[in-house]
């Protein structure tokens, strides 16, 4: 209570008491006005969706509840309306590893669980910093040995790597690897003389000036046939390389938009400081671009991700190949839908994730609160 | 397809390389593992069963390969080919074989730069029909409606055949294989066709299984067999020689059970040449003299390996795959 002490006397401020919103502004029939109902067009769009909600959850809620069937076997399913959900946990172990041994199958777990202890920290803004760097470059080194083996352990030879596992590692490696690849064709085009320049923008044009499809195709098939017999780079790694090469012509040009973006008075002012020519771009510029250029960049991710997808024409059984696989099992035929259905909700969660922390991202840091 | 004229053009670059590459039996000794090319999924054919382990009639020809090169059934490693890839995988050298429902052709075998060992499985386009049809023979399909795949030799091979009997099919054509089977399944045709194999995955995916019939009759020829790259014919034998090897132990009555008491007590000569308890069948192609005792013993013969895949599993047939002698087409060359 703020005193003020005049001539008149001591006099003590006294707030009145807190009147309630305006009754048109509250309760659920306002919101609805508010919200669903404001105008014909909105009323109609509202009453449209809400017709459609009306008509297909029902079906859907019966298809994967009530009628579901959560125990039994393949026969008991057939004779179901309902998901045959008995199919998917059977399913489970080759889904998350494909036909990894499944005696060894600890290994991709422990792997796994520093993943999402890692996913959490970060997530949870725990770690900052070069211990969150030092720690995601870490993690594939741990994640490909404790899963290939080595230091003792028995080796499991790439071609048993599959499912859930492979696509994570396929885009895990590709993004950690395709975004510093990024920044420096970024600045090799950006900045670079005009040899390095035209080095850069060839590669970036050619790699974008093709789908993934093909690389994939070239670095699986057509690559073995000019390499010498003696030198065969296995599958699983042509392919990682042709995912990383994609993803960093990509993420190269969003960087590079970013780059634009930076005002010269920047860099003027870094150099007029006394900054060397290299740290302005390395810690004035790069970071302000990075941040510049967040949204498009955690969208490449989430397309790296989705593309891993695609490996499954090259012959590699990832998460979707092996959903496919387990829709074939003669055990357990006629359950597509399940099984598609299984890979659209984990793709979609894992997507959704990444999403929301690039949004967190964008909300951190001097400018977040703005966006 | 635009691209099947680059991916003849580059397996002629292959076949060029891949005559080179002779001496696949030492590779395979030297390395311990046979790398064999299977399909991405097939049911009964090859596909990751829920252990993760590989199975069916393709894969256990590869466990077959392997167990007469290495004396082990699990020293194989798998690999999924996409249809594309199956022919120039092997040429280039990536696997030792590719055992993936693969027709044996002539331009295969002659330009593409494979050489195609012994058919496994003689399968062919045939008909999936309604029991309570009542129809038993594909002649009597006049005037049915058929649930068919466009642009595919499938659709063209029904028109072929109701031209060639003089019959009126009403073909419903369908943008893939699935569209076309519950289309079928919910009764919009009289019958379905595609490849007599796939005709029995798809029945017991029905809810009644027993409706349904899969007629004898086959409209196409699809010889399905395992290949190997052009130039290495050691290799080729032995593979070629490991398949007649598990026709004749059906032939003969060997068994995976009876198989070491035969190659013990046998006194019928054919059975000892097979399980190497006289002459040196194995030496021929420059293995073991047991090498087909250790096979059987370990993945059964023909017939056990069609029954445990195909019939058990998906219910189908012997059809044309049954022994000569027993109304099929299935002739091994003599072992001896």
């Amino acid at each position: 209570m703020t005193q003020i002490t005049s001539e008149i006397g001591t006099k003590t401020f006294e707030p009145l008491a807190a009147r309630g919103a305006p009754t048109q502004h509250i309760g659920p029939l306002n919101w609805l006005r508010k919200n669903l109902f404001k105008g014909w067009l909105n009323s109609l769009t509202s009453l449209v969706l809400i017709g459609v909600l009306l008509w297909v959850l029902p079906v859907m809620i019966n298809w994967l509840f009530l009628d579901a069937v959560f125990r039994g076997n393949g026969e008991v399913c057939r004779q179901s309306a309902g998901a045959c959900w008995p199919f998917i946990y059977e399913k489970i172990p080759v889904l998350m590893v494909g036909v990894y041994p499944q005696e060894l199958i600890w290994r991709p777990a422990v792997a796994g669980v520093a993943l999402l202890a890692l996913v959490y920290l970060t997530f949870s803004d725990r770690i900052r910093g070069f211990v969150l760097i030092g720690a995601w470059l870490a993690l594939p080194l741990f994640a490909l040995v404790m899963i290939g083996g080595a230091f003792g352990m028995t080796e499991v030879n790439q071609s048993l790597w599959g499912g859930l596992m492979l696509s994570i590692l396929l885009a895990l490696v590709g993004v950690i690897v395709s975004i510093p690849l990024g920044v420096m064709l970024a600045l090799g085009r950006f900045y670079g003389s005009p040899l390095v320049k035209a080095l850069c923008i060839g590669f970036i044009e050619l790699i974008r000036g093709v789908p993934l499809i093909t690389i994939l195709f070239m670095v699986s098939v057509m690559m073995p046939l000019f390499l010498p017999p003696e030198m065969i780079i296995n599958n699983l790694m042509r392919i990682q390389i042709g995912m990383i090469f994609f993803s960093a012509a990509y993420m190269a040009e969003v960087i590079r938009g970013g780059l634009q973006a930076i005002p010269k008075g920047q860099t003027e002012a870094s150099l007029a400081l006394g900054v060397s020519p290299n740290h302005t771009i390395l810690f004035v510029i790069v970071p302000q671009a990075l941040r510049h250029v967040l949204p498009p960049l955690i969208g490449r991710c989430i397309a790296l991700f989705k593309d891993t997808s695609l490996v499954i024409i090259v012959g590699l059984l990832d998460f979707l190949g092996m959903i496919k696989g387990a829709a074939l099992d003669p055990d357990w035929l006629g359950f597509q839908t399940e099984a598609y259905f299984f890979a659209a909700f984990v793709y979609w969660l894992i997507c959704y994730s990444l999403s929301r922390y690039g949004r967190a991202l964008e909300n951190r840091g001097p400018n977040g609160a703005k966006r | 397809m635009k691209n099947v004229s680059l991916i003849s053009a580059i397996a002629l670059v292959a076949a060029t390389a891949g005559s080179a590459q002779a001496q696949t039996l030492e590779k395979v000794i030297s390395e311990g593992v046979l790398a064999c090319g299977v399909s991405e999924g097939v049911p009964g054919f090859s596909n990751p069963n829920s252990e993760g382990v590989w199975e069916g009639l393709d894969v256990d020809i590869c466990r077959a390969v392997a167990t007469a090169v290495l004396g082990d059934p699990d020293a194989v490693r798998f690999s999924p080919l996409t249809s594309s890839q199956k022919i120039l995988a092997v040429s280039s050298g990536q696997v030792d074989m590719t055992s993936r429902t693969t027709t044996w052709t002539m331009k295969r075998d002659s330009a593409e730069g494979v050489d195609f060992t012994q058919v496994v499985f003689y399968d062919g386009q045939g008909f999936m029909v309604r029991a309570e049809s009542g129809i038993t023979d594909a002649n009597q399909l006049d005037s049915a409606t058929v649930c068919v795949t466009t642009g595919t030799t499938t659709e063209l091979n029904l028109a072929d055949f109701a031209r060639a009997q003089n019959i009126t099919i009403e073909p419903v054509v369908f943008e893939g294989k699935r569209e076309a089977v519950a289309a079928y399944e919910s009764g919009r045709c009289d019958a379905l066709t595609t490849d007599a194999s796939q005709l029995g995955a798809f029945r017991t995916s029905f809810i009644d299984p027993e409706a349904h019939t899969i007629l004898d009759t086959l409209i196409s020829k699809e010889p399905l067999a395992p290949l190997v790259a052009h130039g290495d014919n050691q290799w080729k034998d032995i593979v070629t020689w490991t398949i007649f090897g598990l026709i004749s132990a059906e032939e003969l009555g060997i068994t995976s059970e009876n198989v070491a008491d035969l190659a013990a007590n046998s006194d019928n000569p054919d059975v000892q040449r097979l399980l190497g308890a006289s002459g040196d069948t194995g030496g021929f192609v420059g293995l073991e003299g047991s090498w087909m005792k250790d096979v059987i013993a370990s993945v059964g013969n023909y017939g056990e390996i069609f029954d445990r895949n195909l019939t058990q599993t998906l219910g189908l047939e012997r059809g044309l795959n049954a022994q000569w002698n027993d109304g099929g087409i299935l002739y091994a060359m003599p072992i001896r």
